[in-house]
């Protein structure tokens, strides 16, 4: 029977995805499926193949279809390569009514792509999401991990500026 | 008075930390309980006294909800936190999270005495890193602290507990949708019957409330029932966070007494930006049919206030929405956010989701036909009470309540092929 | 109990049952999808909302538990207002194709449209269209036709236990499917076409070859093994175009395997014999019944002494036409008469039971405690018993195994003793010891003595504590067992551990009705009429008639290099003899290679006859399809045979005479196995362990001549037999790599086969299966063997 590579979760993510698995009943493992996605994503800057889902089923004894429906039932789960930084824009009523369009039109004319797309240089990727829970500071983006409140066309020029 | 309750802490200088929190009373409550032993009906029946009811959305009362677990029976018990927040236009969880993270860690640790469970989860959504991290530490603080863990207090209460983070569903607010996340599946409610408190999280007893009812929590066991019922009015009582977003001066969250007039609310907020008019506000998040700006002015905020405006207080998100929103834009927008975010396990809900969205951006961009109004209204209507969780309610009522105030908006974009506000799609 | 009214009836219902089960009980119809009642609810569909008195919105009848005093409408305005809704939803991303569906005529969503749906829709947008995937060669998928019932979902999971399709993604964009291309792998898959209310997922088999209602419908019973699951055969202008599960929960709830529901194929070979045929100095030419009948007997009476004549006959023919073969052989003086093609060690026959049978109903299975299974793959071997071990294992049951190959279950397994062929007979005195020890009895006379050297380890004590604990259990002895050398004295040791702890001893025997060869008397050792030794009862078995170089043979419904043992040294035998004949469906260069005669006869589905499961129900089925040319019913060509011989009692006018006469001279359907062996001390045997040995398996597709010449089934992950497979011990010590050809040799017979390694397999020895070509040019499925690198 062919076996998922699980050398391809490295060393540092195990530890990552033991310290979850720690958290639940010792029958319920697979409770750990999302944070060892995420884990695995972030090792693989930033997006999942198949062999990465696979890996994490066979980590936590799980069926890979079980994984594969988690992953994309998900949206944080990419399922294809990204930049470096994805920019994720809230384009939800609350930011609407403050201007989130002029904030994607500003994005997408600045990095010359479309919602959706990733800068040739593969640095940045543009991703319309849903409301992020950040209403009173809206219009939101949020790069990485971090969010980013209250913008207009000149502070997000500062901000990609300032990202490596 | 503002920020009694869940925002206590927020004056500070770093107000997440242990010795904020225990600068203000903290973790005073739950040694109470523990060491002077006090019964966990008594517990409940402070709640049931101060009406505190269900900060996520449906208003339940906490303190009966609590007291349908099978405290007495053996075997395995759970108290999980929603702090999900996906409800368009909410974020006071995240400021819980982020400015006072021990309220509710001893919030679910007075929950977890109460109905005899000695572990919980809090699910915090995916891309809350930032208050993920901070209730992380709060939590090795408190472990560090003897606040979490065994033998609380000298006592033979034990109990930890341990975030879990989601991964971008909205659907996964709703309570069974969250537990069926925590076991590592897709986040699809579970039919009920049976309830979590007979079959939850992993098939145990489980009680589930929202971050901001269990930070309520410490506060009303300190006070006493009584005093928290006084912020509020008879069946709704407290103090309750108000996110106020859109066009208003100082948009944010406000915790103040529960029935405040919204005019009065609006004033803390500054009022209007200027150049902009109040139009219509959705008082409760997306979910909540809007209600216009005028007949708002006479709305106190509270459930029953509210309610009788024809809407729901909800999760307590108001949306201010001024007079340069065409409320066709606004409604095809909300009607994307719940076709993506229908789970798709039910009928009614999946295809009804997408259905309504897709009328809509026709509406939207021109091509509406006369007949797509009622049609509108009939799929939202045949959508409603049909489905397996309130995600099917909470895409139609949006739809309902446009219709029933802005008709002529969106008859305007029928007959005119564009929009009536002129700042319509962008 | 309960009683609520529905549509104004009163309806007594059982306390926990959901609504919907109340009213299908009581006969009032409710729409429904995702509901199904041999899966978990999921209440999805929404179809079967109803209206209950008090509620406050439409309830799902599949998921709402009754309640005394309950007051439902199923078909008030209101609870019809919420149906149609459902229906509409559905409909407004199904694709309008019922005119080119399979699934057009008998689509539950074609059909409760033409109830609640309106003539137009309202439904003006883009419809969703989903990608195809390819899941094998069973099962079609036209997922844009997909209503997201997840019932096939659901049945990989709890039933088939192998979750294999899944729903990715979320919301309108939700597709069932396998994800990444894979095929569906499950022995139960087709199934699922069964499960799926619309055309969604289909046959590819039969797909495009009919329209639904040009089928004519028959109830039958499935023929490739002991379960005998019920089925419904369709057929067209007299051709079987699909075969589907028939419900019978004391048997096969609503499953059939893929082997019952594909190998139908097969009989459209293009190896069907359509007509007789007779071999004249060395040259084969057609002949009409007549001429062949009259050649064939004609042969046969020609060899003076009788007893040079051997019948050996297919465990899968009806027990009409097996009661006929023996009664004819005997007629003519011969008692050289068996059905037990690969047994080897036949030295405790006369013990045998009544019929090797599993002593209770196939359903009881899934209600035992604890199962001890000797020698069997049984998932593969007999699907559904398979079924009914998971079911148990879900149940709570402890299931154990000792085994030659650590086969994979799709259940939990207690304990796993898995050992070479020739180590099992001492595992089985381990266990025995453990039994002693933990019995109150007394030792049966020389056990004590012949488990004295072995030691019981705490697994094998947890393994007997848990039957002897538990209020059902059963000792299972398997196919592979009964073909292996120490069968009967494996036996007697499974039988004291049956007794000791109070377990019942069960068969699962080989084919499709062994039961009906044990109670029609197709053994040389008893008569239909005698249970045990008598008269009439002194002939050779399968293996001593082929031993014994017989003058001639009567081959019935064999491919005697596929279907016995030592397949290199019976065909000799064969091409020996003075005179073979064959009654046969399909022909083939190796069957006219032996033959002096062949008898075209019809396919079971071509005939009718009985079958008896291993739980001995007597199931009885008709012709359903026209037979292929000429070949006539077995149970009537040994009637003119018989005649042709003069012996008298062979004027049957329906195959139910026959039946009926095996019924009036004693056997009847309640004659029930007890299975229990009364001890004789085995003796001691001690393994020779320096020989490789070989494990050899009957696969899954290569049971019988119909199911060899399914293509689809062929085509499938679990027909890819055709290599040795040895461990990685073994492999090492052999050299031997992944796919390296070599030679595999068991004396003088050799097969070149590739090598494959596969660490379920035990130590020393070699899997290398019955039934397939390269085994026909080898010896005994577990002799010896060696394997020599190509160089
Ligand atoms: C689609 C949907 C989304 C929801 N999202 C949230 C949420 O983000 N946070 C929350 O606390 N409750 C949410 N709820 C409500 C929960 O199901 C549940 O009622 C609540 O967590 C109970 O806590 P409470 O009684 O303290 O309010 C949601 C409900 C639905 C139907
Ligand atoms: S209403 Fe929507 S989100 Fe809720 S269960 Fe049904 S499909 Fe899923
Ligand atoms: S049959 Fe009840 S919801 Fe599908």
């Amino acid at each position: 029977m062919p076996q998922a590579n699980n050398e391809l979760i490295n060393a540092a993510s195990r530890v990552d995805i033991d310290q979850w698995v720690a958290k639940y009943p010792a029958d319920q493992k697979q409770s750990a499926v999302m944070a060892a996605l995420r884990i695995v994503q972030d090792q693989n800057g930033g997006w999942l193949t198949t062999a990465l889902m696979d890996a994490v089923a066979d980590y936590l004894d799980m069926d890979k279809i079980h994984v594969y429906e988690v992953a994309t039932f998900y949206s944080m789960y990419e399922h294809k390569p990204v930049g470096k930084h994805k920019i994720c824009v809230c384009t939800n009523i609350s930011c609407m009514v403050c201007g989130s369009g002029e904030i994607v039109e500003h994005l997408e004319d600045k990095l010359d792509i479309k919602m959706g797309g990733t800068t040739e240089d593969n640095r940045f990727t543009l991703k319309e999401v849903e409301c992020l829970g950040a209403c009173s500071g809206a219009p939101m983006i949020q790069i990485g991990e971090n969010y980013y409140e209250n913008l207009d066309a000149e502070r997000i020029d500062k901000i990609l500026d300032e990202l490596k | 008075m503002a920020n009694e309750v869940c925002f206590r802490t927020l004056h500070l200088d770093e107000p997440w930390t242990l010795e904020s929190y225990l600068s203000v009373g903290g973790y005073q409550s739950l040694k109470k309980i523990l060491t002077e032993k006090i019964p966990a009906d008594d517990i409940i029946e402070q709640l049931k006294i101060s009406a505190l009811r269900g900060r996520g959305g449906a208003g339940f009362p906490t303190g009966l909800k609590w007291s349908f677990m099978p405290r007495q029976t053996e075997g395995q018990k759970y108290i999980v936190c929603n702090s999900d927040e996906g409800e368009p236009g909410t974020c006071k969880d995240r400021d819980i999270l982020r400015y006072n993270p021990h309220q509710l860690i001893e919030g679910m640790a007075i929950a977890g005495y109460c109905i005899g469970a000695d572990t919980g989860y809090n699910y915090i959504r995916g891309e809350f890193w930032e208050p993920y991290s901070r209730f992380d530490n709060a939590l090795k603080e408190a472990r560090e602290a003897g606040y979490l863990g065994d033998k609380l207090f000298g006592t033979d209460f034990n109990f930890e507990l341990h975030s879990h983070l989601g991964g971008g569903a909205y659907v996964c607010g709703e309570e069974t949708a969250l537990l069926e996340s925590i076991e590592g599946k897709k986040g699809q409610p579970r039919f009920k019957p049976p309830f979590p408190a007979g079959f939850g999280l992993y098939g145990k007893p489980t009680t589930i409330n929202n971050t901001e009812t269990l930070a309520s929590v410490p506060v009303i066991v300190e006070k006493g029932g009584q005093w928290f019922l006084e912020h509020g009015k008879p069946d709704n009582g407290g103090t309750k966070i108000f996110a106020v977003s859109g066009n208003v001066k100082r948009p944010g969250n406000y915790e103040i007494d529960m029935g405040t007039p919204f005019s009065e609310l609006l004033e803390m907020c500054g009022g209007m930006k200027d150049g902009y008019k109040l139009k219509a506000v959705i008082p409760g998040g997306s979910s909540s049919p809007v209600i216009p700006g005028d007949q708002m002015m006479d709305v106190t905020m509270d459930y029953d206030g509210i309610q009788a405006a024809g809407s729901m207080l909800g999760s307590g998100a108001v949306i201010i929405l001024d007079d340069k929103v065409c409320m066709v834009n606004a409604l095809a927008r909300l009607s994307h956010f719940y076709q993506e975010e229908s789970c798709g396990q039910c009928t009614p809900c999946r295809e009804g989701t997408g259905w309504l969205s897709r009328i809509m951006h026709r509406i939207e961009h021109g091509h509406g036909k006369q007949e797509d109004l009622d049609l509108l209204d009939k799929v939202a209507g045949d959508i409603m009470g049909r489905t397996i969780c309130a995600l099917g309610e909470a895409a139609s009522m949006p739809v309902k309540g446009f219709l029933k105030h802005y008709r002529d908006e969106f008859q305007y974009h029928i007959d005119h092929k564009k929009c009536m506000v002129g700042a319509g799609s962008k | 109990m309960v009683t609520i009214e529905i549509n104004g009836q009163q309806v007594e219902a059982e306390q926990g049952q959901m609504l919907i089960e109340a009213a299908d009980k009581a006969g009032i119809a409710i729409p429904r999808f995702c509901y199904h009642k041999n899966l978990s609810i999921s209440a999805s569909c929404r179809m079967c909302l109803v209206e209950v008195e008090k509620a406050p919105k439409p309830m799902p009848a599949c998921a709402t538990p009754v309640a005394d005093g309950m007051v439902v409408n199923t078909q008030s305005t209101y609870a019809l207002a919420a149906q149609k809704s459902v229906m509409e939803f559905l409909l407004i991303n199904h694709p309008l194709d019922c005119p080119v569906c399979d699934q057009g005529g008998e689509c539950d969503l074609q059909e409760f449209s033409i109830g609640y749906g309106d003539d137009k829709s309202r439904y003006a947008e883009i419809k969703r269209v989903v990608k195809d995937k390819n899941i094998g060669p069973l099962v079609a998928t036209e997922l844009t036709r997909c209503i997201h019932c997840t019932r096939c979902v659901r049945f990989g999971q709890e039933i088939a236990g192998m979750r294999e399709l899944g729903a990715t993604g979320r919301g309108d964009w939700m597709e069932i499917g396998t994800y990444i291309s894979k095929s569906v792998d499950s022995e139960l898959s087709g199934n699922i076409i069964d499960l799926c209310p619309v055309g969604a997922l289909t046959s590819k088999v039969s797909r495009f070859t009919y329209r639904v209602w040009e089928l004519a419908s028959n109830d039958s019973i499935s023929a490739h093994d002991c379960v005998g699951s019920n089925c419904n055969v369709q057929t067209k202008n007299g051709e079987i175009k699909r075969v589907i599960a028939r419900e019978n929960d004391a048997i096969n709830d609503a499953w059939i395997s893929d082997r019952d529901r594909y190998s139908f194929e097969g009989l459209q070979s293009d190896e069907r014999l359509t007509t007789p045929m007779i071999k004249k100095e060395g040259k084969w030419a057609e002949a009409s019944w007549d001429d062949a009948l009259q050649f064939a007997v004609n042969g046969l009476k020609d060899i003076d002494d009788k007893t040079q004549i051997g019948a050996i006959c297919s465990p899968s023919a009806s027990t009409e036409e097996m009661y006929l073969l023996q009664k004819m052989m005997r007629g003519i003086g011969s008692n050289n008469i068996d059905h037990r093609l690969r047994q080897s060690d036949f030295s405790a026959q006369d013990q045998d039971p009544v019929f090797p049978g599993l002593g209770m109903s196939v359903a009881d299975i899934s209600a035992q405690q604890a199962v001890l299974v000797i020698g069997s793959n049984v998932r593969k071997e007999q699907p559904i018993m398979g079924h009914q071990l998971r079911q148990a294992s879900l149940n709570g049951a402890n299931i154990s195994f000792v085994n030659p190959v650590d086969f994979d279950f799709n259940f939990n397994v207690a304990h796993a003793f898995t050992i070479a062929p020739s180590h099992i007979f001492k595992e089985l005195k381990v266990l025995a010891k453990a039994t002693l020890e933990n019995s109150l009895s007394a030792a049966p006379g020389g056990l004590a003595a012949l488990v004295s050297s072995v030691k019981v380890t705490d697994e094998h004590k947890q393994c007997i504590t848990e039957l002897s604990e538990a209020d059902n259990s059963v000792v299972m002895l398997g196919t592979l067992i009964q073909a292996m050398p120490n069968y009967a004295s494996i036996r007697m040791l499974a039988s004291y551990i049956a007794d000791a702890t109070n377990s019942t001893l069960s068969y699962l025997s080989p084919g499709a009705n062994t039961a009906g060869a044990y109670l029609s008397g197709l053994l040389p050792n008893r008569t239909h009429v005698s249970q045990a030794t008598s008269t009439n009862t002194d002939g050779l078995n399968t293996q001593a008639m082929l031993n014994a170089n017989l003058k001639a043979y009567l081959l019935y419904g064999i491919e005697a290099e596929r279907d016995l043992d030592k397949p290199v040294q019976a065909v000799n035998a064969l091409n020996n003899a003075q005179f073979v004949v064959s009654l046969s469906a399909f022909v083939t260069d190796a069957i006219k290679a032996h033959s002096d005669v062949i008898l075209p006869v019809a396919a079971m589905t071509e005939s009718s006859g009985t079958l008896i499961n291993a739980a001995g129900s007597w199931q009885s089925f008709t012709a359903v399809s026209k037979a292929k040319g000429l070949s006539k019913p077995g149970w009537k060509v040994l009637r003119v045979m018989g005649n042709l011989f003069n012996i008298g009692g062979f004027d049957y006018q329906s195959s139910e005479d026959v039946i009926n006469e095996l019924k009036s001279e004693g056997q009847s359907e309640t004659s029930k196995s007890s299975n229990q062996i009364s001890w004789m001390c085995p003796e001691n045997i001690s393994a020779q362990t320096s020989d490789v040995q070989r494990i050899a398996e009957l696969p899954i597709y290569n049971v019988d001549a119909v199911t060899r010449r399914a293509t689809a089934l062929q085509q499938t992950q679990d027909a890819q037999v055709d290599c040795a497979r040895i461990n990685s011990a073994l492999a090492k010590k052999l050299k031997l790599e992944e796919s390296q050809p070599v030679t595999a040799k068991q004396g003088d017979n050799t097969a070149d086969v590739t090598i494959s390694i596969d660490d379920r397999i035990t130590d020393n020895c070699v899997y290398l299966p019955a039934g397939n070509v390269a085994a026909s040019s080898l010896g005994g499925g577990f002799d010896a063997i060696e394997l020599l690198s190509k160089s």
